[in-house]
């Protein structure tokens, strides 16, 4: 199995390390009732087919990447970093200094 | 107080040679990690490049009169061999220069010595490039100094296993090469 790494171009899986479903990085807003949190942390899908989670390139880059497969056929779908996947609930952390991305 | 006794990552270890091909330590440059502040990339960039460097892509390294700017990862660069005052305020410095083992490997079939530890095909390898990967299970950081020459990094409380394995490679890459 192999995962393109969006910076680092195809890689191993071996230099991966699998995080779970992508939803993880969906953090519920700080006031959400108690079965939002419920279903952030224990609630998951569990699909024959198409799915989206969360790797770490922990052996390469560093980058936290989401990579979209199917659990099925196996294949790698497409893959996106997580800090370009933006926030959904405003909850990402802040930046320590202000401006444009560098 | 103490008299302390410097000693290199690799003190002891290297060099070591196997037909052709070499493993050396390479030692005294200074190491800085350059992480750019959000919005200081334009001035980031002025500032290297009166260094002769610029800003490297992913997977890339520049080098200038025996200093060089190794891409490490996302928004990360290792600034090797140079003062690192001048960037200043336009990035995040942080002193690595006792953090890391370098380790040159050369000669013939030093990409196949590789092959049996990097998961990544390094066959045209060549300067100007710079990878992030593992030496068998450890972080690296690949650069190839020269045509044919690679140069790796690992964390320097690392350099005991990865010369055992690189001088193993070495010895099997001989051994098979003899039959």
């Amino acid at each position: 199995m192999r995962i393109t790494c969006p910076l680092c171009g195809t890689r191993d899986r071996r230099e991966f390390y699998y995080y779970g479903d992508a939803v993880y990085a969906d953090r519920p807003a700080g006031g959400a009732a108690p079965a939002a949190w419920d279903d952030y942390l224990h609630l998951r899908d569990n699909p024959a087919g198409e799915t989206r989670d969360l790797w770490y390139h922990e052996a390469g880059c560093s980058a936290w990447i989401e990579v979209t497969r199917n659990t099925v056929t196996h294949a790698i779908l497409s893959t996106r970093l997580v800090a370009e996947r933006g926030g959904t609930d405003g909850a990402a952390p802040k930046p320590r200094t202000k401006g444009k991305s560098a | 107080m103490a008299r302390l006794i410097e000693k290199t990552p690799c003190e002891a270890l290297l060099p070591v040679t196997c037909g052709a091909l070499s493993l050396r330590e390479v030692v005294g440059d200074r190491i800085t990690s350059v992480a750019p502040f959000r919005g200081q990339a334009t001035k980031l960039a002025a500032a290297l490049k009166k260094l002769g460097l610029s800003w490297p892509e992913p997977n890339s390294a520049n080098a200038k009169n025996g200093a060089s700017i190794v891409w490490t990862g996302r928004d990360q660069a290792f600034l090797i061999g140079a003062d690192p005052d001048s960037l200043a305020g336009h990035a995040a410095l942080t002193d690595q220069s006792d953090g890391w083992a370098r380790i040159r490997l050369e000669g013939p079939g030093a990409a196949d010595v590789l092959a049996r530890l990097v998961p990544v095909d390094l066959r045209g390898f060549e300067p100007g490039q710079a990878l992030r990967s593992q030496l068998g299970h450890m972080m690296m950081v690949l650069t190839a100094p020269a045509p044919g020459a690679f140069e790796i990094m690992v964390f320097r409380s690392m350099a005991t296993t990865a010369v055992h394995e690189l001088h193993h490679a070495m010895k099997a890459f001989a051994a098979r090469s003899a039959v």
